[in-house]
């Protein structure tokens, strides 16, 4: 094409090439998104919905509200300073009739009892006792005989605070807080408050498990960086092979090999260490142990990779400079390995907090993780409002470290390859 | 030590040494888990125990012999090969898409992609079960392919993406030039260059779900029980060496999967070297 043909191509469209480069840059981005857009309509069916219902079920508190409708209703204007007045007394009696009828007091009865012991016991046993609607002017009398609790004023409020249709009954529970019967929110009582420990306990494993991985990792990373590529990738296999073997096959070893039986204890034994097999497993020790071994490789690799781009020029000169080697280790390598801890100690905090199946399968009653607990609490007691309450604090804590680990590997290569 | 790097004191070999030792530990720590535990699939005894009473592959025929087990081995694959396909459509394409997309929104796209991994396994089960239990996906296989999807896609849009960084977009614009319409630069020129990284994807998304405990945990009901389902049962009641052979046979997988990797990498590694 010559420059006088290009001209008069111009002229007869009359577009600036200008536009026209921007008009098919824009057709380009668009088909770019167009080709991102099938995985994330997947991931939203998938994934993020999924998720983001789990989080309703959190705040979502509608049964009460579905099987005693006028109760909600005529609750509704009750200040809760003294005892509702006859209305609310015969809309109950109604809607206990109505959902005895209909078989759907358990719902409600469920709910109620979350929030009050007993609640469930009151609630059947009046609808039991009821035999025909009360006469016009008695419902108040006639349900106070029928149970005293009634005639509580906390009855009542444990009503109001759950007639919904949103709660932040769940999510104060899963940090063992309450709302009084005045609405103000308070410690829960002692045997209901587990969970503030369960989360310190999680923290807990998971930072011990981080230091251990670090302790072991940082010596095996820095080996394999410095090693000549030939020998430092045959013993990446090391690394690699338990990386890629099952998260199940990795945890039963364990029990094999810890178990008061098991190959430890008797050569323990054999070697006239100990008298009695040590209890190695189904405790603490036996959930760090095998944790740590399942994440060791998401230490390492990060650290590998930090350590392998440090130039060994660096300490040859803080060296010709005079400094000692533990100096220069400490002033001149040390610091360049820091993103590397840092990403490598906040993979494995991050991947250890939800973990689920090593401490279920190693450790004690002691032992076990918030992921144990909201795994009950869906599959085993159906409470699934304390579930997802507990699961809402785990995702939070999770993605703000999350957050936290892409602004520190930002730039750098993700490292893939983790497994749950 | 030829090795070491640079040492002139004695208290530089001193630290040398003591790397050496502590790595060494590590890595029998790391690896002589998974060498105990095989023997004993081997045992002619009932107990998991050393030494063993003698040779014996009748853990394996047990094994081989159990529908219950066989059954949970033909689940994984189903399982593993249909979610490995649809994440590799979906992945492939994302990449492709995320390559080329210029937009201050990426990197938030980028990150909702890859946070299937990220986010804890109870988590995802949980909303999983409440989302499609309503809709009869749970206790079915579409429910746990879905879901494994889901999972294994972020790997292939990582490994696909690391590839696509190092493709030279000239050799589709020379296609292009040629007269290739899109399908054919694609199908010709750019898909036989970037198919190792299309197979590393497709090995971490198979080795995802193959290995995946959690979501089948909530979601699958006694028909599509997997193999790692099979073995957390066994594990929680009683280990018996049955699970041992289980055990060797996920490991064995793993090697083959890891090698198939491995060989990919160095095959691309001398590639590289080749042309530049």
């Amino acid at each position: 094409m010559t420059t006088a043909s290009l001209t008069g191509a111009d002229a007869t469209t009359n577009v600036p090439l200008k536009r026209r480069l921007k008009r098919a840059e824009r057709a380009r981005q668009l088909k770019a998104f167009a080709l991102v857009g099938p995985l994330l309509l997947f991931l939203l069916f998938t994934f993020a919905g999924p998720i983001a219902g789990m989080l309703w079920h959190a705040v979502d508190d509608r049964e009460v509200r579905q099987v005693l409708p006028q109760t909600v209703a005529a609750l509704a204007g009750w200040d809760g300073k003294d005892l509702p007045d006859e209305k609310a007394y015969a809309a109950l009696a109604s809607d206990l009739q109505a959902a005895r009828a209909a078989g759907t007091i358990a719902i409600a009865a469920k709910r109620l009892n979350y929030a009050q012991n007993g609640f469930r016991t009151i609630l059947f046993s009046t609808a039991r006792n009821l035999k025909a609607a009360p006469e016009a002017g008695t419902a108040k009398e006639t349900l106070g005989k029928i149970n005293p609790a009634w005639r509580e004023r906390s009855t009542w409020t444990t009503i109001k605070g759950a007639s919904g249709p949103i709660t932040s009954f769940y999510l104060l529970g899963a940090l063992d807080l309450v709302r009084n019967a005045d609405g103000a929110i308070v410690a829960a009582p002692p045997d209901q408050a587990i969970y503030r420990e369960v989360f310190a306990r999680t923290f807990l494993i998971s930072l011990g498990v981080t230091a251990l991985c670090l302790m072991l990792g940082f010596p095996v990373a820095y080996l394999l960086a410095t090693l000549p590529a030939g020998r430092s990738n045959l013993l990446m296999i090391f690394v690699l092979l338990p990386f890629w073997t099952s998260l199940l096959v990795r945890t039963c070893a364990w029990i094999v090999l810890l178990q008061s039986k098991g190959v430890v204890n008797d050569s323990l034994h054999w070697l006239g260490i100990i008298d009695e097999p040590l209890r190695l497993i189904y405790n603490r020790f036996g959930v760090c142990v095998a944790m740590t071994h399942v994440l060791l490789p998401f230490m390492i690799l990060p650290l590998y990779s930090s350590m392998k781009a440090i130039s060994p020029a660096y300490m040859r000169a803080a060296a010709s400079l005079g400094a000692p080697p533990l100096t220069a280790f400490l002033r001149i390598y040390l610091p360049q390995t820091l993103p590397g801890i840092g990403a490598g100690s906040l993979l494995v905090f991050i991947l250890a907090l939800g973990y689920y199946i090593t401490p279920a399968l190693v450790g004690g009653a002691a032992d076990q993780m918030i992921s144990y607990f909201i795994a009950l609490y869906t599959t085993e007691t159906a409470n699934w409002g304390l579930a997802s309450a507990l699961g809402a604090v785990l995702l939070l804590a999770t993605v703000l470290l999350a957050l936290v680990y892409g602004k520190l590997v930002q730039g750098q290569q993700v490292t893939g390859g983790m497994k749950n | 030590m030829s090795d070491a790097p640079s040492i002139r004191t004695s208290s530089q070999r001193i630290a040398w040494a003591a790397t050496i030792l502590v790595s060494t530990l590590v890595f029998i720590f790391l690896i002589a888990p998974i060498l105990a535990i095989m023997p004993l699939s081997f045992s002619s005894g009932s107990y998991l125990t050393y030494p063993l009473p003698g040779f014996s592959l009748r853990w394996y025929d047990d094994f081989i012999n159990s529908p219950r087990w066989m059954n949970s081995l033909k689940n994984s694959m189903i399982i593993g090969v249909a979610s490995t396909l649809l994440s590799m459509v979906l992945g492939t394409l994302a990449a492709l898409g995320l390559a080329q997309w210029k937009s201050r929104f990426k990197p938030l796209v980028l990150a909702f992609v890859l946070s299937p991994v990220v986010v804890p396994g109870v988590i995802t089960a949980v909303g999983l079960y409440f989302f499609f239990a309503p809709i009869g996906l749970t206790g079915s296989y579409l429910g746990l392919i879905l879901a494994h999807t889901a999972l294994a896609t972020p790997f292939v849009v990582i490994t696909v993406g690391a590839t696509l960084q190092s493709f030279d977009t000239n050799l589709a614009r020379a296609a292009a030039s040629l007269g290739a319409s899109p399908l054919e630069a694609f199908r010709r020129v750019i898909l036989p260059l970037i198919l190792p990284g299309l197979a590393s994807g497709a090995l971490f998304a198979f080795a995802t779900s193959f290995d995946e405990v959690v979501i089948v945990l909530f979601m699958a009901g006694p028909e599509q029980r997997t193999l790692p389902r099979e073995m957390f049962s066994g594990i929680r009641e009683n280990i018996s060496p049955t699970i041992t052979a289980a055990a060797v046979i996920l490991t064995t997988v793993s090697v083959i999967l890891l090698a198939t990797l491995e060989g990919l990498r160095r095959r691309n590694e001398r590639l590289k070297g080749g042309v530049t």
